[in-house]
Order: C-alpha cells, then sequence, then structure tokens
C-alpha cells in the first residue's frame, strides 16, 4: 500500500540517466547526435571524467525512449532517481539546505546545476545515498522541491 | 540415449583389440598414400609392419600445427584431392591457414562422431535444435548440421549473430537444444532481457557449448540465467570439427570416442606420456579417417583424462574441461597466464560477465605490461564514479593476487573487444620478440 506521504515522495523524485563513455573523441558528440536524431530534448547534464572513463549524467524530457535509443546505439546506459531542488539566489543559499542535511547524516554523492532558471531561483540536481530520507528531511526544512514532471517538462 | 552402443559401450579388452587393428590399418594406409608421413617414418627408421597392436602408438612420431601449415594446402592429403568432397578452412594468426578435407567416408565419421556427442548432451530423436555455430569454412555449424541430420533432430540452422533472430527463432519455434559458443549464450541473455524476455522461461533445456575453453564459474552463470543444463563440446577442425569428445549430463568429464579418435596425454616439453589424472597436452589419432588421417596429433590444448567407467554407463575415457590452449596462454614477466584465470576473476566479481582481453606489450628495455580490457555492461554500471573506480580496483586487486603480477585495469564500452565468429578474442601479444 502506498501511503500518501510515500507517494508524494514518489512525485518527487527525477529521472536520471547516466551513460558510460571511454575517454575518446567524438563519444559525447555521438551521444547527443543520437538523442538528436530522436528529437529528445536535454534538460540538465554533467559529466565526471578520471583518466580513463567518463560517466555522463543526463535529465532529459522523456527518460524511456533516450534510454532505448542510446542502448540501441550501443551504449551502456543506467537510470537513477535524484532530487531536483530550487535554491534561493542570494549568499547563503545553498549552505541552508546543505546545513538541513549534514544533521540527519545524509550525504551528497554528487550534484550540479541546471541549464534553466525557474524564476529568480536555482534549480540544483542532487544525488543522494538516502534518497527518501532526503526527500522527507529537505520537506521538513521546507525547501522547495521540483516535482519529477515538472523537471522533465521544464 | 547412447547412439552407438556397440563402440560406445565396449569392454576394455575388445575395444583394445578395435584400436589395434585399426591403428595397424591407418598407420599402412598414411605411409603408403601421404609422402610427408612416409618421410616420418623412415626418418624415424619405422616400417609400418612394426606396428602391431595400440600400446605401439608410443613409438610413432607426433604431426603438429606446423606440418599442415607448411604443406599448405594439400600436403597432408593421403586421399587424392579428386576424392575429397569438402574442404574447411580455419583461420591463421599467423602464416597460412589450416586447411583440412573430408571424403564421403569422412562426412560420414563426422556425422557418426557429432550423433554420439548430441545424444551424450542429452538430445532425442525428434528435438528440435538450434544451431548458433557460424555454417561455412568454419566447422562449427555444419558439423553440427551433419550430427543432427543423422540423428534424425529438426535443425534450426540460424548460423552465429542476428541476436534478437535468434532469440525469435527460440520463441516462436521452440527449440530444446541450443548449440553455440558458451560466450554467445551469455551475451544472448542480455539481448533477451532487452526485447523483454526472461531468459529463465526460455524453451532451450540442454546447451551444447564448445568452440571457446570456458569455466565451471561461466558454466553455473549460463545454467543459472538460462535455466538449461550446459554441457560442453569439444573438438578441432584438424580432427574433424566439433564431435570429438562431449559431456553427458552427469558433467564430469568430456566422453572421447576412443575407437575412431585415439587419446594419449603427453608432458608438452619432454613428449613423455602422462598418467591418468596427469594434466598434460591432449594428442589424437584418428584412426579411421581416411582424407586426411593424422597420427598422434598435438592438439595444444591441455587436458587430464580418466579411464573411469561413467555413470551413464559408456566405457570411453573421459577428458577434463580444457585447461587453456597452450597456444593461448601467455608468458607475461615469466609468469604462465591463461584467459581462464582472468574469467575466473571476473565472474567471481558478481555481475560481471567473461568479456574481456589480455593486452600484453613491452616498451623498448622495459617490462612486459598486461593490460585487461573489461566491458562494462549494465549489470555492473553505476553513475557515481567512486563505484566504478572501487570496481576497477577490486578486478586489479584479485588479478596480481592470483597471477603473482600486477595489471592495469582499463574499463571499456560494449562491443569494443573484437569478436570473432562469436567467439572473443581474448589475447593480444603486442610485444616484438
Amino acid at each position: 500500500m502506498v501511503t500518501e506521504r510515500g507517494y508524494q515522495e514518489v512525485l518527487m523524485k527525477v529521472e536520471q540517466i547516466s551513460i558510460f563513455l571511454e575517454n575518446k573523441s567524438g563519444r559525447l558528440a555521438e551521444v547527443t547526435e543520437i538523442l538528436a536524431k530522436a528529437a529528445i530534448n536535454i534538460r540538465a547534464l554533467s559529466l565526471a571524467d578520471t583518466a580513463d572513463f567518463g560517466i555522463l549524467r543526463l535529465i532529459v524530457n522523456t527518460t524511456e525512449k533516450a534510454k532505448a535509443v542510446l542502448k540501441e546505439g550501443g551504449f551502456t546506459v543506467g537510470k537513477t532517481e535524484v532530487v531536483a531542488i530550487e535554491v534561493p539566489d542570494r549568499p547563503g543559499g545553498l549552505a541552508g539546505i546543505l546545513r538541513a542535511l549534514k544533521g540527519e547524516e545524509i550525504n551528497v554523492e554528487y550534484m550540479y546545476a541546471f541549464v534553466q532558471k525557474s524564476g529568480e531561483n536555482a534549480i540544483i540536481i542532487f544525488r543522494f545515498d538516502d534518497i527518501e530520507k532526503a526527500i522527507e528531511v529537505l520537506q521538513k526544512a521546507g525547501v522547495r522541491i521540483l516535482k519529477g514532471e515538472e523537471v522533465h517538462a521544464l | 540415449m547412447i547412439w552407438n552402443e556397440k563402440m560406445e559401450l565396449m569392454g576394455r579388452t575388445g575395444m583394445r583389440s578395435v584400436q589395434s587393428e585399426r591403428l595397424r590399418k591407418i598407420v599402412s594406409y598414411v605411409y603408403r598414400n601421404c609422402p610427408l608421413y612416409k618421410a616420418k617414418f623412415d626418418s624415424a627408421g619405422l616400417k609400418p609392419s612394426s606396428v602391431k597392436v595400440i600400446g605401439d602408438i608410443h613409438t610413432l612420431p607426433f604431426t603438429v600445427k606446423d606440418d599442415m601449415r607448411d604443406s599448405y594446402p594439400f600436403g597432408l592429403f593421403s586421399a587424392p584431392v579428386k576424392k575429397i568432397k569438402e574442404i574447411h578452412v580455419s583461420s591463421g594468426t599467423t602464416g597460412n591457414p589450416t586447411v583440412v578435407g573430408y571424403t564421403k567416408d569422412d562426412i560420414k565419421l563426422w556425422s557418426e562422431a557429432m550423433a554420439r556427442a548430441l545424444c551424450c548432451a542429452g538430445a532425442e530423436p525428434e528435438d528440435k535444435i538450434q544451431i548458433a555455430y557460424g555454417y561455412g569454412l568454419f566447422t562449427g555449424g555444419l558439423g553440427f548440421h551433419y550430427g543432427s541430420l543423422e540423428m534424425g533432430l529438426t535443425i534450426i540452422p540460424a548460423s552465429s549473430g542476428q541476436t534478437k533472430r535468434q532469440l525469435k527463432l527460440m520463441k516462436d519455434f521452440k527449440p530444446r537444444i541450443l548449440a553455440c559458443t558458451p560466450s554467445y549464450a551469455l551475451y544472448m541473455a542480455d539481448e533477451a532481457r532487452e526485447m523483454g524476455l526472461d531468459p529463465r522461461e526460455s524453451s532451450w533445456e540442454i546447451g551444447i557449448f564448445g568452440a571457446e575453453p570456458w569455466s565451471e564459474s561461466m558454466r553455473r552463470e549460463i545454467e543459472l540465467t538460462w535455466n538449461m543444463l550446459a554441457t560442453d563440446v569439444y573438438g578441432l577442425s584438424e580432427i574433424i570439427g566439433p564431435g570429438v569428445a562431449q559431456e553427458c549430463r552427469h558433467k564430469n568429464g568430456l566422453h572421447i570416442w576412443w575407437d575412431i579418435f585415439y587419446p594419449e596425454v603427453i608432458h608438452p616439453e619432454t613428449g613423455r606420456p602422462l598418467g591418468e589424472g596427469e594434466v598434460g597436452e591432449l594428442v589424437i589419432t584418428t584412426l579411421t579417417k581416411r582424407g586426411i588421417p593424422l597420427i598422434r596429433y598435438r592438439t595444444r590444448d591441455n587436458v587430464s583424462i580418466t579411464y573411469e567407467k561413467c555413470k551413464c554407463g559408456r566405457t570411453s575415457p573421459r577428458i577434463s574441461k580444457i585447461r587453456g590452449r597452450t597456444d593461448d596462454m601467455i608468458v607475461v614477466r615469466g609468469i604462465n597466464v591463461f584467459p581462464s584465470q582472468i574469467e575466473h576473476v571476473l565472474l567471481g566479481i558478481e555481475g560481471t560477465q567473461p568479456h574481456y582481453q589480455l593486452i600484453v606489450d613491452r616498451k623498448a628495455g622495459e617490462l612486459d605490461e598486461l593490460e585487461i580490457l573489461v566491458e562494462v555492461e549494465e549489470k555492473i554500471f553505476s553513475d557515481e564514479v567512486k563505484t566504478m573506480q572501487t570496481l576497477s580496483d577490486r578486478i586489479k586487486r584479485e588479478i596480481s593476487s592470483i597471477l603473482g603480477i600486477s595489471a592495469k585495469v582499463k574499463l571499456v564500452e560494449p562491443k569494443t573487444i573484437e569478436r570473432s565468429e562469436g567467439k572473443a578474442k581474448r589475447v593480444v601479444d603486442k610485444r616484438k620478440l
């Protein structure tokens, strides 16, 4: 049975796809070509890289379709859930959010900024080690979390 | 069922007399018909008449792969080329490819050997078989085809590749038997899941896997993934192709049809015959082949042999799973490295599938470097850099501890490792020695 709170949490999650890339020239271009051909729009992205490989993380308008076309293109694709948070665009905006998490021992695995702004505030994507608990804590602290459907449709 | 009860259940004494008679005949046949063998015998001071019983086989000279390459294309044939009805060629990585020719009787012999193998794996005469070994110059596809025809199976000659089509054929026609390389069987499971099929629900109950060495851990992985019995088939084109030896459902060694392919295990350096259970190089004499019979052919495959009777009732000896090919083995900084050792490490790491490649290189004046490429499949992929680095470090650590030398591990994108006939190329040696 899904409780009302559990249901709210589901809505708060954003689907992110991740792609394994070798550090070879042209691989990133290939990903964007495949997405362009399938008329998929990229909402946010970040690339983490090491000496040997990189991991590209994307939020797109149609997650399942993006996953399918990239797999067909021969890429290893994963799907994870992240949280999109509206951060006040003023000094201390981000600090306040991280402070709330620190007390609850929730770790941020990584984070990156959204490419667009919603009104006056910045949007930051967070990947937590414990997403359920993070959502609960952030909501209690009065932080505005964007719903998944809002983010994918932005 | 047992395909040839007379030969497969024959007692030791009867078998010795069958083998002795066949050995006498084949020795005199090659001496009369193949100049290369006549020269080998003459230079060893041997007369065919000195071979009387099967035990005399130890006095005969070996045949090696280079004898075939050097006599390219037809120099080792005993039958005149016009009597040869089919020719197969195996790709040579160095120098000339290996050419083998079959007379009409040899095709019958091959059909018989493969029919025995199919029955040994558990095939019943009305089963359907999906043959996903390559058809063509490679012996895999046609060998299974001839044996299946002989046995009366319904054949789906799918050949290798086109995985989606393979899976559709399986889903629609429901064959009970699958024949392909073990790495392809695992590869197909990924594709099946992507198509929304549950591999455990497949119609395949028995798999007959060969053409490349594979480990017990790989067998468990295939059996669990596909919910099938995974059996090992052995063969090499020089001897006949697939069907030289095959596991029964007890999976405790591969039965070798010793009335037609007489096995010995020797020490690879001294050539001395080894005892039961000792690991050495497998040597085979084709007792009845006509086109290109081989006397004491050195297979370069490492096995041990047992003569104990199997629970299935067959009296033939059994060879162990191939413990690496002597020419697959690479020596890195003086250490023998077998691809199967790497496979073992990878399979021990949960969810890792064995698509890997060893690359050895040596820069001028420096030590050998061993690099292992591992394809990142969805199962082991994570969106977090540290998880991927932990995985890579773990593979590196375990490989170093097993081999005793350090290796670099490089994670690569899927399908970057070259494959031919569904066989992954496991070793690349870039050293200029």
